[in-house]
């Protein structure tokens, strides 16, 4: 009996009859539970069962039954291992309590379900639309919402209103009371409102920000996103299973093979089937390049916005040339699309490994060049030591995983934790930080590359031999030599294209280490060559909306610091 | 222009619209408006493997009012849509737009209900550049077509250029 299994049994113990279905289906088990215990349930599930994060709300719109939405909480405990499902059942006018009470990151998880699908959770403190505009009407990801119907934004929305300037100034009042009762009274028209972004070099094309400045100081963030909201969810569901795969180039865009496989082994995982060991073998290989490449377009960037502009010469050069490896393999730069469901596109060209072992060899001629103009560089450690650092509970509260989750000093890494595509075959370390501060995440990704670059060179030297696909007609395509040559191979190839993988049933939540962190895809199918709902969980969102705690207090060049090493990568921010 | 082969150190002789053209078509000065994956390419080809400075448009402007190449890397959503119209708005006479890749310039495969299709339904735009993400050496080609218009066309205002084309 696996641990998941046996937290389901546990809690059937506490609750009762309050658990009113408990299911298991590919390994994921869920329960179900009614509003009104909700909170109780999964307060007992923080509390006394572990489980510090909730990676995850995923609302399904079942417009044909009565309660026409099924709100799913994705729980993980990062001490235990064990993760669960919480299922409840929501309707238009009938609010869900909010979790905002036990989970930090439960805001933005709330915000995403109210502005996509229109269910409004009791007692959240600010529920507004977070993706789509401030003017968009309907709901977008309601089944009978048309996809292409666009609306039209005629002004960007006012994030702080004159009652929350004049709330910032009470408070700074407050905060300058000396200890002789003396207090420098802040008025609301003292204070400086800075609006940074969407379109400011230093908030990565797609951010927005505006900050209440007391003199320099923050004394209050709002974040805005959604700029580019691309309707990911929607359009996998328009699209069949096998073509959303050029869609998830576009998530994270710095690490598209990341995605691909990550993406390729959920819909796997619904299918109840296993990748040849060569594929597995080839997936590693290309997810830890993608890898390598995220982590230095992360960090030269970061190292750029603080002023350190020659690092990224450096760093850009090595990830040019390993583009150009992926390129050879798989025609496009970034956008590869190159892991399919049930294998992969094609098989590595002969000179791969020996090409991607020198270039590795720069690599670390690279990394090294940087760490000597970073490592005690003076102004580089005043940019970054102790600044932005953030607890090992709040991180966990917040959502926080990858790199700087480990930067906290947690090593919880999913390569580890739960090991997937092979990973337990090879040999490497995680790298952790301390205090969670911007200089930790920097060193934590630098390291991160050394291990990904020895995790590569491993599984090019144990390469095993044989097919990349599944020979299984009725997920991969078949050879083009059938296809040509016979009636079975046309009509067999027009199947699956046209129709699309037939996906029993069913659904479960495929993950993986992204290049940010837990890269998941909770995917519902229903039988169909189409998903009936695809939810992406990446990893910057919830890191994201740490960000205004993360800089109050701090100052402007802070906020830039600390925003590039979070690494918030817009597509999967917004998707 | 014409140099006089006799003596050639001595002088030249052409116009002086043609100098200042040419001129101007070498310090063009990029302002990226880099919103996705098209942004990253663009990163490459400032990069020192493909050097943009060979085209003499290094100098990559944030502000709008000191820059006069729009480049449009990425998908425009309607949210982002009034902040392109005010940033294009902002930038100085002459000024030319790049479409970068087929989300800028069409929506690409997004045709839903968050995604504009094309940014020249804000602006005028000047050059579409084909791919997605194009590549760096594309992009290149783009900038030296605009740098041979710069070169014909010289001063004339997008408002003159795009009149009656786009309503902005
Ligand atoms: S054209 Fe392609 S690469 Fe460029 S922003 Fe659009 S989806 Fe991304």
């Amino acid at each position: 009996m696996s641990m998941s299994q046996k937290l389901v049994d546990r809690l059937r113990q506490e609750f009762g009859d309050a658990i009113l279905a408990a299911g298991s289906y590919r390994g994921d088990e869920t329960v179900t539970v009614g509003r009104d215990r909700l909170l109780d349930v999964l307060a007992h599930l923080r509390d006394a069962e572990n489980c510090e994060q909730l990676s995850d709300i995923a609302g399904v719109d079942y417009p044909q039954r009565a309660g026409r939405f099924e709100i799913n909480y994705l729980l993980r405990s990062v001490s235990k291992g064990h993760r669960l499902r919480v299922k409840v059942d929501a309707a238009e006018d009938e609010p869900v309590p909010t979790a905002t009470g036990l989970w930090r990151s439960a805001d933005w998880h709330e915000r995403e379900v109210y502005d996509l699908l229109g269910v409004p959770f009791a007692g959240h403190p600010d529920l507004r639309r977070i993706l789509c505009h401030h003017e968009f009407e309907g709901h977008a990801l309601r089944k009978d919402y048309p996809i292409e119907q666009g609306q039209e934004c005629s002004r960007p929305e006012n994030l702080f209103s004159d009652e929350d300037i004049a709330r910032a100034a009470r408070r700074a009042t407050a905060m300058s009371t000396t200890p002789s009762g003396h207090q420098d009274e802040v008025h609301p028209s003292d204070l400086l409102t800075v609006n940074i972004g969407p379109s400011h070099p230093a908030m990565h094309g797609a951010l927005r920000a505006e900050m209440l400045l007391d003199g320099e100081t923050i004394l209050d963030a709002r974040t805005e996103i959604g700029y580019i909201h691309r309707c990911f969810e929607k359009e996998a569901e328009d699209h069949t299973w096998a073509q959303v795969m050029p869609y998830t180039d576009r998530l994270n865009y710095c690490s598209a093979m990341l995605n691909n496989s990550i993406y390729a082994a959920a819909v796997e995982k619904l299918l109840g089937v296993e990748v040849t060991p060569r594929c597995q073998a080839i997936r590693v290989v290309v997810s830890e390049l993608s890898r390598i490449i995220d982590h230095l377009v992360c960090v030269c960037a970061n190292l750029v916005d603080i002023g350190a502009l020659t690092n990224y010469w450096y760093l850009y050069n090595i990830r040019e040339s390993l583009y150009e490896s992926l390129e050879k393999l798989c025609g496009s730069r970034l956008t590869t699309n190159y892991a399919r469901i049930g294998g992969l596109s094609h098989d590595l060209y002969p000179e791969f490994a020996a090409e991607v072992r020198s270039k590795l060899n720069d690599l670390v001629a690279a990394t090294d060049d940087v760490m000597k103009l970073i490592a005690r560089n003076r102004i580089f450690l005043d940019r970054t030591v102790g600044v932005g650092a953030i607890s090992q509970a709040d991180a966990l509260s917040f959502g926080f995983t990858g790199p700087c989750l480990r930067a906290t000093g947690l090593a919880w890494d999913l390569r580890k934790a739960a090991p997937y595509s092979g990973y337990e075959k090879y040999d490497f370390e995680i790298p952790t930080g301390t205090v969670g501060d911007t200089h930790d995440r920097i060193m934590v990704r630098m390291a991160e590359m050394v291990q990904s670059r020895s995790i590569v060179l491993q599984a090019l030297e144990k390469m095993p031999d044989g097919p990349v696909n599944l020979d299984d007609r009725a997920i991969t395509l078949p050879p083009k030599r059938n296809v040509y040559q016979s009636i079975e191979g046309v009509m067999n190839q027009f199947k699956l294209v046209y129709e699309g993988i037939q996906v029993p049933a069913g659904e479960a939540y495929g993950f993986g280490e992204g290049a940010n962190g837990e890269l998941g895809f909770f995917a519902v199918a229903d039988g169909t060559g189409h998903p009936y709902r695809l939810k992406v969980r990446p990893p910057c969102f919830p890191i994201f909306s740490a960000y205004t705690f993360l800089i109050e207090g701090r100052m402007i060049p802070d906020a830039i610091a600390i925003l590039g090493s979070l690494n918030i990568i817009a597509g999967e921010l917004d998707r | 222009m014409a140099v006089d082969l006799e003596n050639p150190s001595n002088y030249l002789t052409t116009r002086v619209r043609q100098a200042v053209n040419w001129g101007r078509k070498y310090s063009l000065w990029p302002l990226p408006f880099g919103v996705a994956c098209c942004a990253i390419e663009f990163m490459s080809t400032v990069s020192s493997y493909n050097d943009i400075s060979r085209f003499g448009a290094e100098l990559v402007r944030f502000s709008p009012r000191q820059s006069d190449l729009m480049i449009i890397a990425g998908t425009i959503s309607y949210k982002q849509a009034p902040i392109l119209k005010t940033i294009y708005a902002q930038m100085a006479e002459p000024r030319w737009v790049i479409a970068m890749g087929a989300c800028a310039s069409s929506g690409g495969f997004y045709n839903n209900y968050s995604t504009l299709q094309g940014a020249d339904r804000v602006i005028p735009v000047d050059m579409y550049v084909a791919g997605c993400p194009p590549t760096p050496e594309n992009l290149l080609y783009a900038l030296t077509q605009i740098q041979e218009r710069v070169e014909r066309e010289g001063l004339v205002p997008a408002a003159v250029r795009h009149a009656g084309r786009v309503q902005v």
